[in-house]
């Protein structure tokens, strides 16, 4: 066991799959010699060679392109697109090329592959470099998009994005690369499609992603305190495929739903989770369901702004406890 | 067709004496082009009879650039093609009753009708996709490359596309990524004028829209006749030495000709008067022909051809016609890699 930041894990991830298979290479800016402009690609270099950790040019299409094709041909490419906001720059191939390869060709093609990439605000970087893009990713039919809220989960994440088959969007925090966990010694490998219940809970059900997953489970700790609500905490990791059995078994217990999401509203995540809900689980609420969000504006720069913006836990707190006891 | 033709007397002799090429590849050229002019005036035709659908874009005028680079690959090299790629996909040795099939959304299609015109795909000739957003595949040609260089497998990847793909990024990042990166990658830019409407040269800023780029790239600037095989052939091939040899990528301007509109759609009212006449002048088919006579090959031999292949592209026609519509069992299928569609539990 030892204890690891987020940004550390990245790291060992990357190195757990290049060590157990040399068809695993890796390419994006900055990666090799600096090892990442968030640092979380540090020794990757030194340990696998430049033949399988190359550094390329400010050329995104290029870095997606190189990974699909390399994917095609027999290679298991992680491919990282520094921040999030710039897949918006390669976006032709996370929504025309590879989700569509396999099913045109009628399954001649296929794409394994990884996309990595920083999303998520908080660090004051403006509304260019601070977005959470996973709703950009999961609406195209043939990628699989996840994203980890811990240290270990980095790495099991990790593992199961290089060993699918599948185009896998692998969205780290950036707000989370600093904090800390605890992560078992030796291969640690995690399954895709999978939510996880951190807290438990009998009150309602708060399903978070990312860095909102942190609030969530603060929110919940002073709900409990403060207001004796006992707030159920699911990291929902996987957006697809989506683990719909856990949160709807959670939500047939609690009988009350939350998303907290950082994405702007309109055609969050949250919504369709939330669709779902009210298609197949309407008989077992006790209210209506409740998307907390950013609200639909590009995100601010400034403190004072940002983080009026993004959803935190007072407004996590509030919103649950106004709405079940109204 | 077992019985060799009286050959032509004359001068064919002394040519004969430097020929690079031989006569058994230049009539496998001269077959390759004569398939694809066939069964390019046959899809035209079909779409004529409603019997293909949505859109398509022919390549008659163009057969010897597909001919040529195809006669110059090996087995295990890779082809990377645009949305008007039956030329190329059919020059691979893909059958013809499985291009016509896809067109026409028949069970027996290439890809049981799941690509349609646009997307021809047959991963076992080595024709890894066509690809329909203008630029998209040179990027992935280089990974393709990447991973034969990286494996050091040996084999080389073409990517093929029209005059309208040097104005968009993707264009300029592969070739930059390809330069210094050393991938064994050929690009090959059909200039045939025009990017779909437009004479390229009103939207161009240099004379030759892919050659005069090269030098950005540290790349040979290299203008050839896309209407002669065999000039694309022998540029080919050194190029596909070049890349084997762990030298890096080529890049190649072969100027051609369409003889059609840009699609289906388009009946090309926008080209000057004369103009097609004059390339009509300098027919791929007509400079081969002629080329054949040059060396011997008698006039017997390539209606024999022709005869043969006509043959091919009526029976493949009627197979396509007396084939089933696509399954509807196949809907669901191959979204994902485990063969089916699920995006939750």
């Amino acid at each position: 066991m030892a204890e690891l930041t987020y940004r550390e894990a990245v790291a060992r991830g990357i190195a757990q799959e290049m060590a157990r298979d040399e068809d695993v290479v890796f390419l994006g800016e900055d990666i090799a010699k600096a090892g990442g402009v968030f640092k979380a690609t540090l020794g990757l270099l030194d340990q696998f060679g430049p033949l399988r950790v190359r550094d390329t040019p400010i050329s995104e299409q290029a870095i997606l392109g190189a990974a699909m094709g390399a994917a095609m041909t027999g290679l298991k490419p992680i491919a990282e697109i520094m921040f999030a906001d710039f897949l918006a720059v390669c976006y032709d191939y996370v929504a025309n090329e590879m989700p569509k390869a396999r099913y045109m060709t009628n399954g001649q093609v296929g794409c394994p592959l990884v996309i990595r990439f920083g999303g998520g605000g908080g660090l004051r970087f403006g509304a260019q470099h601070s977005q959470c893009v996973e709703n950009w990713c999961m609406q195209f039919p043939g990628l699989k998009v996840v994203s980890p809220s811990s240290p270990v989960d980095v790495i099991g994440l990790m593992a199961a994005a290089v060993r699918d088959p599948d185009p896998v969007m692998f969205m780290e925090h950036k707000g989370l690369y600093a904090i800390k966990g605890e992560v078992p010694d030796g291969e640690i490998v995690d399954t895709l499609g999978t939510a996880k219940i951190l807290r438990p809970g009998t009150d309602c059900t708060l399903i978070a992603l990312g860095l909102m997953v942190h609030r969530a489970l603060a929110a919940a700790e002073r709900l409990a305190a403060e207001f004796g609500i006992s707030a159920e905490v699911i990291d929902v990791r996987s957006l697809v495929p989506l683990d719909t059995q856990t949160l709807l078994g959670s939500v047939a217990r609690t009988h009350r739903v939350f998303t907290v999401e950082e994405n702007p509203r309109v055609l969050g995540w949250g919504a369709e989770i939330v669709s779902i809900v009210a298609d197949e689980a309407f008989y077992d609420l006790d209210g209506p369901p409740v998307r907390i969000t950013a609200p639909h504006i590009p995100l601010p720069a400034a403190d004072l702004l940002e983080d009026m913006v993004i959803p935190s836990v007072d407004r996590v707190v509030e919103t649950v406890r106004k709405s079940l006891s109204s | 067709m077992a019985r060799k033709p009286a050959r032509a007397p004359g001068a064919a002799v002394a040519l004969k004496a430097n020929d690079d090429i031989g006569e058994a590849k230049r009539l496998e050229m001269y077959r390759l082009q004569v398939t694809i002019r066939q069964a390019e005036q046959r899809a035209n035709d079909l779409f004529f009879e409603n019997l293909i659908k949505g859109t398509s874009h022919l390549s008659i005028g163009q057969e010897a650039i597909a001919a040529g680079v195809a006669a110059a690959m090996k087995p295990g090299d890779l082809s990377f093609c645009t949305y008007r790629g039956h030329a190329h996909t059919l020059a691979r040795g893909v059958p013809v009753e499985k291009v016509l099939g896809e067109l026409m959304g028949r069970d027996n299609g290439l890809m049981r009708g799941k690509g349609g015109s646009m997307h021809l795909t047959s991963v076992e000739h080595g024709v890894m996709g066509s690809y329909a957003i203008i630029g998209a595949h040179l990027p992935i040609a280089c990974g393709a490359a990447w991973r034969s260089q990286y494996k050091q497998a040996g084999d080389v990847t073409v990517c093929f596309f029209g005059d309208g793909t040097t104005n968009i990024g993707a264009f300029h990042e592969a070739l930059n990524f390809a330069a210094i990166w050393k991938l064994p990658v050929v690009f090959v830019c059909e200039n045939n004028l025009y990017m779909e409407y437009t004479p390229i040269s009103e939207v161009t800023s240099v004379e030759h829209p892919a050659a005069d780029r090269a030098s950005a790239n540290g790349l040979e600037r290299i203008v050839i006749d896309g209407n002669d095989a065999d000039v694309v052939f022998r540029t080919m091939s050194k190029a596909f030495e070049k890349a084997r040899a762990g030298d890096g990528p080529s890049l190649i301007e072969a100027l051609t000709y369409r003889h059609s509109g840009h699609s289906r759609a388009d009946p090309a009212k926008y080209r000057p008067e004369g103009e097609l006449e004059r390339w009509k002048e300098k027919d791929p088919l007509l400079i081969y022909r002629e080329r054949l006579r040059q060396f011997g090959v008698a006039e017997a031999q390539m209606q024999a051809i022709d005869a043969e292949v006509a043959k091919i592209v009526d029976d493949a026609t009627a197979a396509c016609k007396a084939a089933p519509t696509t399954s509807a069992d196949i809907l669901f299928t191959d979204v994902y890699a485990d063969g089916g569609w699920a995006w939750r539990n």
